[in-house]
This record gives C-alpha cells, sequence and structure tokens, in this order.
C-alpha cells in the first residue's frame, strides 16, 4: 500500500496521522506538499490531516480546497484512489466538493475538545471492513466548525444511499439529533462519497491506535484501508 | 474600479454567531433590534473600467472562492 498524506500551510496532525498508518499497516506514508501538482506515482490512499490550515481563513478549508494538489487528489478520487480527510481533512473535501455539504460554526459556538461516541453506520466500505457490526467506538473531536449542514435534499439522498459512515450517538448508543455534541444534521459525524472510495469526519481515529496512550478503537479503520489495498 | 461584495449565509442557514451578537446588544440594552445576522465584506480594487467586465470576474471569484454557495449568497456592488 501506498500512502500519501498532504500538507498545507496551517496542518498540524500530519505526524499524528502517518504515525498512525505506520503504526498500524507498517508502511510510511509520502508527505505531500500542497503545491505539488502530481501524486507519487502509485498512490493508493490520499489523507487530508487536521490542523487550520491557512489559518481556516475566509472558511475553514476554503483556501486549501484550492491548492495545486487538489486538481490530482480530484482525478485520484474519479479513478476509484482511496481519499480519507480527517477535521479539517474533512472540511477541505466538502470546500472541495469532493463531498456534499459543509462544515460550519458549532450550534454552542464552541471549540469541543473531548471524545466522542460514534456509532459505525456500515461495514461495507473501505475504511470500516474490520469493525464490528453496529459497532460503537470512541473516537476523540477537536473543532470549533464540525457542526454538518446540507440542505434537505442532499440529506436526504445521503441517507438514501446509505452514506453516512459515522454518527454521534449518546452513551446507550442511540442517536439524539436534539442532543449532538455540535450540532451536526442527523447526528452525522463522518460521511462517504457516492462510490465509497472518499471519506470525511470530524473525530480523529489517528488519536486512538496505540494502547500506550489509551483505546485503539482508530486501528480498525487504517487496518481496513490496509486489508483493502492488500487484496486488491 | 472598487466594487464592495458581500457574503450572506441564506436565510434557511442557522446563524450562531448572529444569534450570539443579537444576545449581546440585548443584554446592553441596545433597544429595538429584532435580530442580527453576521456575513462578510470584501472590498476589491479591479484593473481596467469595464463595469461588465469586472462584474463577470467577480462572480467568477464568488463562485470559485468568496462565498460557498451551499450556505452563502453573494451580492456585488460597485463604488465610486
Amino acid at each position: 500500500m501506498k500512502a500519501a498524506v498532504l500538507l498545507f500551510p496551517g496542518s498540524n496532525r500530519e505526524g499524528d496521522v502517518a504515525r498512525a498508518l505506520k503504526h498500524v499497516t507498517g508502511v510510511e506514508p509520502a508527505i505531500v506538499w500542497h503545491a505539488e501538482t502530481a501524486l507519487p506515482a502509485g498512490t493508493d490512499l490520499v489523507v487530508l490531516p487536521g490542523g487550520f490550515s491557512y489559518g481556516d481563513y475566509l472558511r475553514c478549508g476554503a483556501i486549501a480546497a484550492r491548492a495545486a494538489i487538489m486538481e490530482a487528489v480530484r482525478a485520484h478520487a474519479a479513478r476509484g484512489g482511496l481519499v480519507l480527510g480527517i477535521c479539517n481533512g474533512f472540511q477541505i473535501l466538502c470546500e472541495s466538493g469532493l463531498l456534499p455539504g459543509v462544515l460550519v460554526r458549532n450550534a454552542r459556538l464552541r471549540f469541543i475538545c473531548r471524545e466522542a461516541l460514534l456509532k459505525v453506520e456500515r461495514i461495507d466500505t473501505p475504511f470500516t471492513r474490520r469493525y464490528a457490526k453496529g459497532a460503537v467506538v470512541r473516537f476523540p473531536v477537536a473543532h470549533g466548525e464540525g457542526n454538518y449542514t446540507a440542505d434537505a435534499e442532499t440529506l436526504a439522498r445521503l441517507e438514501g444511499e446509505g452514506r453516512v459512515a459515522f454518527r454521534y450517538v449518546m452513551a446507550d448508543g442511540k442517536r439524539d439529533d436534539t442532543q449532538v455534541l455540535n450540532g451536526a444534521a442527523n447526528s452525522i459525524a463522518g460521511i462517504l462519497s457516492e462510490k465509497l472510495n472518499v471519506l470525511g469526519l470530524m473525530p480523529h481515529p489517528e488519536n486512538h491506535v496505540d494502547p500506550l496512550v489509551g483505546p485503539t478503537d482508530g486501528r480498525a479503520l487504517f487496518e481496513s484501508i490496509a486489508g483493502m489495498l492488500e487484496k486488491a | 474600479m472598487k466594487a464592495r461584495v458581500l457574503v450572506t449565509l441564506k436565510s434557511a442557514v442557522l446563524d450562531p454567531q448572529g444569534k450570539a451578537i443579537e444576545g449581546a446588544l440585548r443584554s446592553l440594552g441596545v433597544p429595538g433590534v429584532a435580530s442580527v445576522r453576521q456575513g462578510k465584506v470584501f472590498d476589491v480594487e479591479l484593473d481596467g473600467g469595464d463595469s461588465a467586465k469586472a462584474e463577470a470576474t467577480l462572480k467568477e471569484a464568488c463562485e470559485k472562492l468568496l462565498a460557498n454557495t451551499v450556505i452563502e449568497t453573494y451580492r456585488i456592488e460597485f463604488v465610486g
């Protein structure tokens, strides 16, 4: 498996996600600067890491979404290549149009930094196949703009096509759209593209891969990707 | 040529920042404020004096970057 982690000015989680990939899959990803116009030959997975690209100026992810490398990412996704956007990476994917909708200010205007409970909505995707059906996992969140918003038609399409990958849930494992930590529509924490090869999510699976620092619920996401690519 | 671009949230989109400002105005005792919506202003200087061309340029700028049309609308005004 060949992975590339994109680096924009203001990204700050590229090291963590690179470490998680190395830790789980044994393969060190390439770090690719945003001004590049091509991905390294043979790239299977592109990761857009968390952080504050361009200082969140204009709108979160808006300027990074127009970076030179994003044309190559678009082509990679169109070929069916895997793309994973975490936190600011998810915001960039939405701003670039690779995923629908947009992430706006948290409903209660607070930056939220804590662990979130998430339900894995489906396990027949390249990113979730190593999770148990209906699993509830713990990933940390750290964002000020994670409130997923889309028009009613887009939400209906996402739900109808089963493109919600992760949903925030309460302690009992059930969703409560009136109590979502950041106000996200339909408790959405992560969504997939139409062909299921692009995943964007606000929570950070890369934080939870090493028992030394806590839970390891994020491992299965990276194992899923690696397993998928080995099979291919 | 100078222009001003106003980007505002669509009316159906919740604006928590506007709501917070609205509440702050109320608590300051500023009378008669029914509601507040927050937006952005871009003052843009353009080369050349062709206003039709300038409008097309600004439209492109809005569609490509200045506004996210999923949640925002924009208005272009020429000043001076």
